[in-house]
C-alpha cells in the first residue's frame, strides 16, 4: 500500500463514496446513479467486465474500497460513450470510469498486469517526452513488453508490414535513436505542468 | 300521451338503395310492421329529410317513429326527436357494410335488411316516451364524511361551487393525518425540499366558510334515502343525534397506518429505535422539527445514521401482510431523509428499496435527495436486531447479489395504508376478522351498511374506468379510502369526488340517471301485483337501489338506479320494465323476424350484444368492412345483466337456431359498465342448460362471449365460427310451431 493510499484510508474511514466524490474525476456524479442498469446493458464489452458501471457505483456506495480500486473493470472501458448517451440521469459514466482507473493507478492499487494500463502508461510517457508520439518506439516498446523472445516473435510476424511501410517511406528506422520532437518542447512541458496545477486546485476546492 | 301514431322512414342514402330493394322494405313496414306512415328518402339525415320527419311529428301527430338507416350510434344529432319514441334499424353498418357485395349474397343480405325493418317496427310499438321519475328529490346539500385533507378539500371545492356542505369528523379536531406531519412532499416547482403541509390554512378556510357546517367528535349513526334525499343521523360523542337531509355524500374516511407490531422481524414493536413513518413525524413535531436535534429513543444518544426500510409489510407475496403498494411511502421516506440531511449533512441516511416509486414529480424530489447525499440502496431487509445502542439491519443487496448488513441509530419502517372502508358487506358477520370493523355510513340499504369494496378492502368500483364512483349512486369515495395515495393525489381525488357529488344532486333533482347512462330519464317500473317476492331484484341490483318494504315487496329508489336493467333481467315473472326498454320491446323483436323453414339452409342466430362494448365493436367491424355471416340478427341490450331468460326461451321456441350473448369481461379486472351485470348474466346462463335439455336441444345453442370494444376483427370471427358450429349441429327442430 502506497503512502498516499494509507493516508486516504485513514481520512475517510468507511465513507468511500465521499472519497470518490472528492478525488475522482467526475466522482461527484456517483451518488446520482439510480441503479437502472441501462449503462451495463448498453456496454458493448459489458460481458467482459467483472463489475459493470451500475455495480461499481453500488459498490462505491457500499464502501467496497478495495474491491473497486483493485478491479480491472474500469480499465475495460473503450470510451464508446454508449452509456453516457443513454443514461437517464446524464451521468458522465465514461469519464467516471477513466477517473476511477486513474485514481486507482495513482494509489498503486490498479491491477499490475493489465494491458490497457500498460499501454496507457507507455503512451503517456512516450508522447509527453517530446510532445510527439514516436510510433516506432511505442510499437517496439509494446512488442517487447512481454520479454525479449516474445518481442522478436511479434516483430517477425509483422515483418512484411514493416517492410512495406519502409518501402513506402512511412517508417524511418532512425527514429529509433533520436526521433523528432515538436517545435516548442518547453511549451508542452509548461502546459502539462499547468494542467496538473489546475487539477490539484480543483480537487482542493472540493475539500 | 294520447293515441299512438306510427311512422317508418327508410333511407336510401349511403348506397343503401344501390344494393337493397328499399321498395320491398317499405312494403314490409306497411304490411307486416303495420306502420301508419311509411316514407322513403334519398338522404334522410340531411336537412330536408329531418324536416320531413319533423313535419310528420308536428302535422300528423306521429308519436312513434322507426328509422331504417344507419346504426343507432350514428347521426344522433340529426335524428334527435326528444318528443317521440324512436327505434333505429341498423341497415348501413349492420347490413350494407358487413355483407359482401357479391351476387351470391344479394338474397341473404336483403333478408337481413327486411328482418331489421320488421324488428324495428315491432320494437317501437312497445316503447313509451320516458317521462322521468315523479320522485324527484331536490336537496342539494353535500355531506362530507371525514375531516382530513381529502374531506376538507371536497368540502371546500363543493362550497366554492355554491353548494351547502356538512363535514362530519370523528375526532375533536380537523386535519386528519396531515395535522400530524412536520412537513409534506412538495407539490410545486422546484420539488427540491419538504414544504409546509398547509393544513392550518385549509382548516381555517373550511371553518370560516359560510356554506360549510362542521360536526366534530361525530359519526354517522344512520344513512337512509337516496340521492337528493338522504336522511343522515349524526351522532355526537355525548350520544345526542341530529338528523340532517343531504343530496349526496363524499366518503373521505381515510386510512389507518399498518400496525408496526406486525413486523417483529424488522424490530417493529420490539426495538425502541425502530419507528414507522408516522412515528418519526410525531418525534419531529415534538422536537420542533429539527432532524439534527432528534435523539435516539432508546438512550437519548446522538443520531448519526438513519435507515429507511421501504415496503415494510407491503407488496407482500406471502399473504401475511399488505399485498399492494401504498404509493406515497417512497416519497415520504425521501422527505424524511431530507429532514436529517437538511439539519445536518453529516448524518448518514440510507433508503433501502426494492423499486423506488416516486409518482407525480417525485423523480425531481428523488434527484434532489441524491444531490443532498441521501444514499439509496437497492436491497431487501430481512431482519433488524439491536447492536449496542444502534440497530443492525441484515439485508440482501439486490445489485451486488449478496447478503450484507448496515448499522443505523434509527430505523424507519415504511408501512402502508389500510383503507377505513367500514364493513365488508360481501362477507358474513363471522368472517369480518378478529377486530370487527365499525361501519362508516350505517346505510339502511337492503344490501348492507357500507359501500361495496373492490379488492384489498379498498372502497372503489373500478380503479381506472370509474374513479370516485362507488356502487352506491350519490355516494362517492375520495382519498386513501379508495386507493392508497399521498396528499397531492388526495386533493385531486377529493375535487373529482366533489364534482361527482354535484352531478349527482343535479341529476337527482331532474330525475335523470347518473353515470354511465347519464341523462337517461327512463327508470324501472314494477307491476307489484304480479310480484312473487322472490327478492332476486333486490339481491342482484349491483347498485343497491332496491330495498324491501315491510310486506317484503321491492321498493325502487329511482335516483339510486343506474338504469342497467339487471333487475329486469333477474325478474322471473317479468314485472319489471322501463318505458323504452322492456321484456316486451326485445321479445317482440325476437318474434318479429321471418323464420325460414327447416329445409331452407338459412339458420337464424340471435345476437344479444351489450350496447357499451360489443355493439360498438360490431358496428366498427361493419365500418371496416369486416364481413360476418348474414344469418345473425343483432339486438343491442343495455347490459347483459338485463337479458331475461324469457328472451332465450322465446327465441328457441320460435325456431331460432342459436343465441349468442356478447357482454363485457367479468370477474377479476372486469370491464362491465354496471360492475356485476355481465357476471350475473354469465351465472344465469350457466343454469340454462337444463332448460335446453327439457326442450330437447343441444346445449351449444346458447353461448356467451366476452367482447371488448376493441375486438373489431375478433367479433366477425366469433360470429362466423358460431354460425359454422350451428350449421354442423343442424337446424333447430323447433321451427314452425310458434
Amino acid at each position: 500500500m502506497s503512502e498516499l493510499n494509507t493516508s486516504t484510508t485513514e481520512k475517510y474511514h468507511n465513507n468511500f463514496l465521499r472519497e470518490v466524490e472528492e478525488n475522482v474525476e467526475e466522482g461527484e456524479w456517483v451518488k446520482m446513479c439510480m441503479q437502472c442498469g441501462v449503462c451495463s446493458g448498453s456496454c458493448p464489452l459489458g460481458a467482459h467486465w467483472a463489475h459493470p458501471p451500475q455495480e461499481l457505483f453500488m459498490m462505491i456506495r457500499a464502501g467496497k474500497r478495495e474491491a473497486v480500486l483493485s478491479s480491472d473493470s474500469m480499465w475495460m472501458c473503450t470510451s464508446c460513450y454508449n452509456c453516457v448517451v443513454r443514461c437517464p440521469r446524464k451521468l458522465p459514466i465514461t469519464g467516471i470510469m477513466h477517473g476511477l482507473a486513474s485514481y486507482a493507478n495513482k494509489l498503486g492499487m490498479a491491477p499490475k498486469i493489465q494491458p490497457t494500463r500498460d499501454f496507457s502508461l507507455q503512451f503517456w510517457k512516450n508522447c509527453t517526452r517530446t510532445g510527439r508520439v514516436n510510433e516506432l518506439r511505442l510499437t517496439l516498446g509494446l512488442y517487447f513488453n512481454d520479454g525479449l523472445m516474445a518481442g522478436i516473435k511479434k516483430g517477425w510476424a509483422m515483418r512484411n508490414i514493416g517492410l512495406g511501410l519502409l518501402k513506402a517511406g512511412r517508417l524511418n528506422p532512425f527514429e529509433l535513436f533520436k526521433g523528432h520532437s515538436c517545435k516548442d518542447q518547453q511549451g508542452i512541458q509548461a502546459m502539462l505542468k499547468k494542467a496538473a496545477e489546475i487539477e490539484a486546485r480543483r480537487k482542493h476546492s472540493t475539500h | 300521451m294520447s293515441e299512438m301514431k306510427t311512422a317508418a322512414y327508410i333511407c336510401q342514402g349511403c348506397g343503401i338503395s344501390d344494393r337493397l330493394n328499399t321498395k320491398q322494405m317499405v312494403q314490409i313496414a306497411q304490411k307486416e310492421g303495420k306502420m301508419q306512415i311509411v316514407r322513403e328518402h334519398a338522404f334522410l339525415c340531411n336537412a330536408e329529410g329531418v324536416q320531413m320527419i319533423r313535419d310528420d311529428i308536428e302535422k300528423e301527430a306521429v308519436t312513434h317513429i322507426m328509422i331504417a338507416a344507419c346504426s343507432r350510434r350514428a347521426k344522433t344529432e340529426a335524428f334527435n326527436f326528444p318528443t317521440v319514441s324512436m327505434a333505429r334499424a341498423n341497415i348501413r353498418e349492420g347490413v350494407l357494410w358487413s355483407q359482401p357485395e357479391i351476387e351470391a349474397a344479394v338474397e341473404v343480405t336483403q333478408d337481413m335488411a327486411d328482418d331489421y325493418v320488421r324488428m324495428g317496427c315491432a320494437e317501437v310499438k312497445k316503447m313509451k316516451l320516458p317521462e322521468g321519475t315523479p320522485n324527484k328529490a331536490q336537496n342539494k346539500r353535500i355531506l362530507v364524511v371525514g375531516g382530513g385533507v381529502s374531506g376538507l378539500t371536497a368540502a371546500l371545492e363543493s362550497a366554492e361551487a355554491g353548494y351547502e356542505v356538512l363535514v362530519v369528523e370523528k375526532q375533536g379536531e380537523l386535519g386528519g393525518w396531515a395535522r400530524q406531519l412536520w412537513k409534506r412532499v412538495p407539490s410545486k416547482s422546484p420539488y427540491t425540499d419538504p414544504v409546509d403541509t398547509g393544513i392550518s390554512e385549509l382548516i381555517a378556510k373550511v371553518t370560516q366558510h359560510s356554506r360549510i357546517k362542521v360536526y366534530l367528535n361525530s359519526t354517522i349513526a344512520q344513512t337512509d334515502g337516496a340521492p337528493g334525499r338522504f336522511q343522515v343521523q349524526i351522532a355526537t360523542e355525548s350520544g345526542a343525534t341530529t338528523t340532517e337531509e343531504v343530496g349526496a355524500i363524499v366518503q373521505a374516511s381515510g386510512f389507518t397506518s399498518y400496525d408496526i407490531n406486525k413486523l417483529p422481524e424488522l424490530g417493529g414493536g420490539k426495538i425502541q429505535n425502530v419507528v414507522d413513518q408516522a412515528g418519526l413525524e410525531r418525534m419531529l413535531v415534538a422536537a420542533g422539527g429539527q432532524g439534527g436535534a432528534l435523539r435516539r429513543p432508546s438512550d437519548g444518544g446522538e443520531i448519526k445514521s438513519v435507515a429507511f426500510i421501504q415496503c415494510a409489510g407491503q407488496r407482500d407475496e406471502s399473504g401475511k401482510h399488505l399485498p399492494y403498494c401504498s404509493g406515497h411511502c417512497c416519497n415520504t421516506s425521501i422527505k424524511q431523509a431530507m429532514y436529517f440531511k437538511d439539519a445536518n449533512p453529516g448524518i448518514d441516511t440510507v433508503v433501502m428499496y426494492t423499486d423506488l416509486r416516486t409518482p407525480g414529480m417525485g423523480e425531481d424530489f428523488y434527484r434532489s435527495a441524491q444531490n443532498k447525499g441521501v444514499t439509496f440502496t437497492k436491497g431487501k431487509a430481512s431482519e433488524v436486531v439491536t447492536s449496542g445502542n444502534s440497530c443492525d439491519i441484515k439485508f440482501k443487496d439486490l445489485i451486488l447479489n449478496e447478503d450484507s448488513s448496515i448499522q443505523a441509530d434509527l430505523v424507519v419502517l415504511a408501512t402502508g395504508q389500510i383503507p377505513n372502508s367500514g364493513v365488508n358487506i360481501e362477507l358474513a358477520e363471522a368472517a369480518q376478522g378478529e377486530t370487527k370493523p365499525i361501519s362508516i355510513l350505517n346505510l339502511t340499504y337492503r344490501q348492507g351498511k357500507d359501500l361495496p369494496q373492490l379488492k384489498h378492502g379498498l372502497t372503489d368500483s373500478h380503479f381506472i374506468c370509474f374513479p370516485y364512483e362507488t356502487r352506491r349512486t350519490g355516494i362517492y369515495a375520495a382519498g386513501p379510502v379508495r386507493r392508497p395515495m399521498d396528499i397531492a393525489q388526495a386533493m385531486e381525488d377529493a375535487t373529482g369526488a366533489a364534482m361527482k357529488a354535484i352531478q349527482a344532486v343535479e341529476n337527482a333533482s331532474l330525475g335523470r340517471a347518473a353515470h354511465p347512462r347519464s341523462g337517461d330519464l327512463s327508470f324501472p317500473i314494477v307491476r307489484l301485483e304480479g310480484c312473487t317476492q322472490c327478492k332476486r331484484c333486490t339481491v342482484e341490483c349491483p347498485f343497491g337501489a332496491i330495498d324491501e318494504d315491510e310486506k317484503r315487496y321491492p321498493v325502487f329508489n329511482e335516483s339510486r338506479c343506474r338504469r342497467c336493467g339487471t333487475c329486469m333481467g333477474a325478474c322471473p315473472v317479468r314485472v319489471i320494465s322501463f318505458e323504452n326498454y322492456s321484456p316486451d320491446s326485445v321479445g317482440s323483436q325476437i318474434k318479429a323476424v321471418d323464420m325460414p323453414d327447416e329445409f331452407s339452409e338459412k339458420p337464424r342466430i340471435l345476437v344479444l350484444a351489450c350496447e357499451n362494448d360489443a355493439y360498438p365493436a360490431i358496428d366498427m367491424a361493419g365500418m371496416q368492412r369486416n364481413v360476418y355471416s348474414a344469418f345473425v340478427r343483432i339486438i343491442p341490450v343495455r347490459c347483459l345483466g338485463s337479458v331475461n331468460t324469457v328472451w332465450i326461451t322465446d327465441a328457441l321456441n320460435g325456431g331460432w337456431d342459436g343465441v349468442m350473448m356478447m357482454g363485457c369481461k367479468h370477474g377479476e379486472d372486469y370491464q362491465c359498465h354496471f360492475v356485476k351485470g355481465s357476471e350475473l348474466a354469465n351465472y344465469r346462463m350457466s343454469k340454462i342448460d337444463d332448460t335446453l335439455k327439457q326442450l330437447g336441444l343441444e346445449t351449444e345453442r346458447v353461448a356467451s362471449f366476452e367482447v371488448a370494444i376493441t375486438d373489431i376483427a375478433r367479433v366477425p370471427q366469433l360470429i362466423n365460427d358460431y354460425v359454422a358450429k350451428i350449421q354442423e349441429i343442424g337446424m333447430s327442430p323447433m321451427k314452425g310451431f310458434a
